[in-house]
């Protein structure tokens, strides 16, 4: 029988030994997939066991600090956001109830001291040795308070977002999201949220979500910038060429009229090109779209980031893509005749549009072509102080030639010199900028919105706000909001 | 040295152990628990020298592994559950001075002769499945977690199915060494009984809803069958069978289906069937390497309602792989290597069918039942509702684990005695 003993004890072995395999791949190959899943309640819990870092605004004004509360012989760290509202919809929030958003998920490694960079891993594995508690790295935020106070206050009841850029770096100085939202509430009385939106100025006002980049507006004639920049860098067009306007222009063989006031449509005659953005003359870019045909003012429009998720910190489903939209979902054309030229030239179309991805557009052009990876996490540093990492800026891509920058600078300075744009003027200062308008067939209901860079010969900030249900056009009521934000940053210079 | 003193040193290490583990967990949690917890680990380790005494004047020739590496698991397994709930500590160190208490009963009645049992082999057959049927009974019996496992007398509450595992294997033994050469022709008319284990094998899965206590009873059979006769052919036939039957239980048995279909894919349910499956999983990812250090893990909410369900019975592997670490488990899994190892050997060593049957028959039923529990939790196997051999809470496990011990040291006293 020794021999069937011998064989049978091989086979319990093997059993056994299958479960320290079974084991291993758990604890180390799956272990970090596990970890990551948004159901995983023991990491959830396990994590509020660790001193979580702190966030910090570019000024140092605390974002998210931590409460510390015992509880049966366990000390849990808990999250407290002092500032209230102020960037929720960035920084997020991290709770038991509804785990994670916004940089609180995306930067969680960060802030569990999980990541792995050398002097965390060593500083961790310290810490569990001398059982002492993990203490997590800290974010510096290149937020500044004060403008970001200013934008959401400037938002008010508007459902919209604003968002603004330093052109040469990409840093994001402000990100206000309107309705926002306390972040303190959503732990234990997160009905409340809901309800103090409810005054908010449209039907869905999903406090949580961050409209600056998953909000997805018509950007009207703010895209005509895009196509100005198509038809200038091609070659295609000059400053100097000039255009008819008989106050429409003929599409499939329907007439396209010029935005209407109480006199019936306006009709500007014979103009050039800088008079043609001044105005926001529809019926010229619907000429020029015609000519460009849709495929080259799309590809310009890539060029400045569209039809990809714009680079941030942020979760990227918390980002969503630029481009024609099509029953919901991105639409990319292979073939010219699936989009209407004259009617894409002018911003309308399927085109839509996030804040971010305008504002990255505006900065490129300020900054000379190049437009810039927008990034919001300045640096992280471990609990002694010292830097961890530093973000430095990086270039997405050079959009368009110098030259065509500062020809659509100087036509954008016009804009708000003397026509649609003039509500952002700042004494002293040079503004670039575009309006925009987008009808949605019901009255009362227009998207507005406001692009503009600031000064213009020397751009210190890019901004680009969006308004939902406006009775206004964009020269009235996005405009005057870009213009406080761009003051409040301009004289705020650190 | 000699056998018992080897015993007796490495009982010493195991109270050391003993007394490192109760200080850890004192360590991590002195402000829920008390300074005098680790005095634990001294009473502890009084209980095993009383064992230790006993087995020297009852099995002075027995193994000297198989009591060190049994108190090694029960340490490990109460300074979890003391570290989980003080108060289930205290009832499983009960369970663990009874349980030592019949196991010494054990040595100390059947220290002439234990083959004496094989006469009253059908006795065990019969006590087998009455306590089999138990669970079935109307009143007495009791569904725990979906499966009918247990037994309800006014406040005592145990699993027969425990004490039914070593019955069987005693009448197995005996059976086996009397019908091993009949058998062994294969004739088509001695298929009877193989096909009598399976129907009850069958009969269990069914009245308990339980693969795993099935599959326990029905491999412990096919392993003995198979010392037995050594024809490969009755296991690979046997194996057939039950997954044909355990196919048709899938089919038909709503919580069998559920089981099968959490552990092929839990995620398409995670806070519903599959919730148990998968919390313990995440409870083994989150001790990674090292573990979070005993007394450190995470086994409730900070509101204090519990993350992970039936954690210090059947998913107590999972608590001890989220503070021990991969390191610390792979260690425990190596102690139940190291024991059916022994097992085995004293099997090899003894010197008639029925020792060699009833040696083999119980080592290969603590390795099986060890392997079923953690593979349910590893994902190796579908989740199912028995214990891990001294280290689960529960009186009935610890019970008759204990008696396992006590035949195995008998079996090894014998064939070890100088003549």
């Amino acid at each position: 029988m020794n021999r069937q003993i011998v064989r049978v004890s091989v086979v319990a072995l093997v059993l056994l030994a299958s479960l320290v395999v079974g084991t291993t791949y758990w604890q180390t190959w799956a272990a970090s997939s596990l970890k990551d899943r948004q159901d995983n309640a023991i990491q959830r819990v396990a994590q509020f066991t660790i001193r979580r870092g702190l966030v910090y605004a570019s000024d140092g004004t605390l974002l998210a600090a931590r409460r510390a509360e015992k509880v049966r012989g366990q000390t849990f760290y808990f999250r407290r956001y002092p500032a209230g509202d102020l960037a929720s919809q960035v920084v997020g929030y991290s709770t038991q109830s509804r785990s994670r958003a916004g940089l609180e998920r995306s930067e969680n490694d960060y802030l569990t001291a999980s990541n792995s960079h050398l002097n965390t891993v060593f500083r961790r594995t310290l810490d569990k040795l001398k059982g002492t508690t993990v203490t997590g790295n800290n974010l510096v935020l290149t937020i500044r308070p004060q403008a970001q106070k200013v934008a959401l206050d400037a938002l008010g009841s508007n459902c919209g977002a604003a968002v603004a850029l330093e052109p040469s770096t990409g840093r994001v100085l402000v990100m206000a999201s309107s309705p926002t939202y306390n972040p303190n509430l959503v732990e234990g009385r997160f009905d409340a949220i809901a309800r103090q939106a409810r005054g908010a100025n449209c039907a869905s006002p999903s406090p949580l979500v961050n409209r600056a980049t998953a909000g997805l507006y018509t950007p009207g004639s703010t895209f005509k910038v895009i196509t100005a920049a198509a038809a200038l860098d091609t070659g295609t067009y000059t400053p100097e060429s000039t255009f008819d306007d008989p106050g429409y222009c003929i599409e499939y063989g329907k007439k396209v009229s010029n935005f209407a006031d109480q006199s019936g449509p306006e009709v500007f005659g014979h103009v050039d090109f800088p008079t043609a953005l001044e105005h926001s003359i529809n019926a010229v870019f619907c000429e020029i779209g015609k000519k460009l045909g849709p495929l080259p003012i799309l590809d310009y429009a890539r060029r400045f980031g569209f039809y990809s998720d714009p680079p941030l910190e942020t979760p990227s489903d918390e980002r969503v893509p630029s481009g024609l939209y099509d029953h919901g979902r991105l639409f990319r054309p292979r073939d010219p005749n699936q989009v209407d030229p004259g009617r894409l030239a002018f911003g309308q179309e399927r085109m839509q549009v996030t804040p971010l991805q305008m504002a990255m557009v505006v900065a490129g052009i300020a900054n000379g072509g190049v437009v810039m990876d927008p990034y919001v996490v300045e640096k992280i540093t471990a609990p002694n102080g010292s830097t961890v990492t530093r973000t430095h800026p990086h270039a997405l891509r050079r959009a368009i030639k110098p030259e065509t920058a500062s020809e659509l600078t100087s036509m954008m300075e016009r804009v708000v010199r003397s026509g649609t744009g003039t509500a952002a003027q700042i004494s002293g200062v040079a503004v670039a900028g575009k309006t925009g308008t987008a009808e949605t067939g019901v009255a009362g209901t227009n998207t507005t919105s406001f692009i503009a860079f600031a000064p213009a010969d020397d751009p210190k900030v890019a901004v680009a706000v969006y308004l939902e249900n406006q009775h206004g056009v964009g020269g009235q009521t996005a405009a005057p909001i870009a213009k406080q934000i761009m003051e409040a940053l301009l004289r705020s210079r650190p | 040295m000699s056998a018992r003193n080897r015993e007796l040193a490495n009982l010493v290490a195991v109270g050391v152990l003993t007394g490192l583990g109760f200080a850890s967990v004192y360590i991590a949690r002195q402000s829920v628990i008390s300074a005098g917890s680790v005095s634990y680990a001294l009473i502890f380790l009084g209980l095993y020298l009383g064992a230790h005494g006993v087995a020297r004047i009852a099995v002075p020739w027995a193994d000297p592994y198989l009591l060190p590496l049994t108190g090694l698991l029960t340490a490990i397994g109460l300074t979890e559950i003391y570290r989980l709930g003080p108060s289930d500590a205290f009832r499983q160190g009960f369970w663990i001075v009874f349980g030592v208490v019949v196991f010494g009963a054990a040595l100390i009645f059947l220290r002439i002769d234990f083959r004496a049992l094989e006469s009253y082999k059908y006795l065990f057959g019969v006590s087998a499945v009455g306590l089999l049927v138990l669970p079935a009974l109307p009143v007495i019996g009791t569904r725990i977690n979906g499966a009918r496992l247990w037994v309800k007398l006014g406040p005592l509450q145990f699993q027969p199915g425990e004490l039914a595992k070593i019955a069987l294997i005693v009448f197995l033994a005996g059976y086996l060494r009397e019908k091993r050469e009949v058998l062994a022709q294969g004739r088509l008319k001695d298929f009877g009984p193989l096909l009598l284990i399976w129907g009850a094998a069958m009969l269990v899965l069914v009245e308990t809803n339980d693969l795993g206590s099935a599959l326990l009873y029905f491999g412990i059979f096919l392993a003995m069958l198979y010392v037995a006769t050594g024809r490969a052919a009755f296991v690979g036939l046997g194996i057939a069978l039950f997954v044909a039957g355990a196919a048709v239980a899938y089919r038909t048995i709503g919580r069998v289906q559920d089981r099968v279909d959490c552990w092929l894919n839990p995620w398409h349910d995670v806070h519903g069937l599959c919730y148990q499956t998968v919390q313990g999983t995440y409870s083994i990812g989150n001790g990674g390497f090292g573990g979070t250090g005993l007394g450190r893990g995470t086994f409730t909410t900070t509101g204090g309602s519990d993350l992970i369900p039936y954690v210090n019975t059947d998913f107590i592997y999972s608590a001890l792989a989220q503070e021990l670490g991969l390191v610390g488990v792979a260690a425990v899994l190596l102690l139940y290597m190291v024991f059916a190892l022994r097992g085995f050997r004293i099997s090899m060593l003894a010197e008639d069918g029925f020792s060699k049957l009833l040696a083999a028959g119980l080592t290969f039923a603590f390795a099986l039942q060890a392997f079923i529990n953690v593979a349910g939790l590893v994902r190796v196997a579908p989740l199912t509702g028995i214990t891990l051999p001294f280290v689960s809470y529960g009186g009935s496990s610890i019970v008759a684990n204990f008696l396992l011990l006590a035949g195995l040291l008998l079996v090894s006293n014998r064939a070890n005695a100088p003549r």
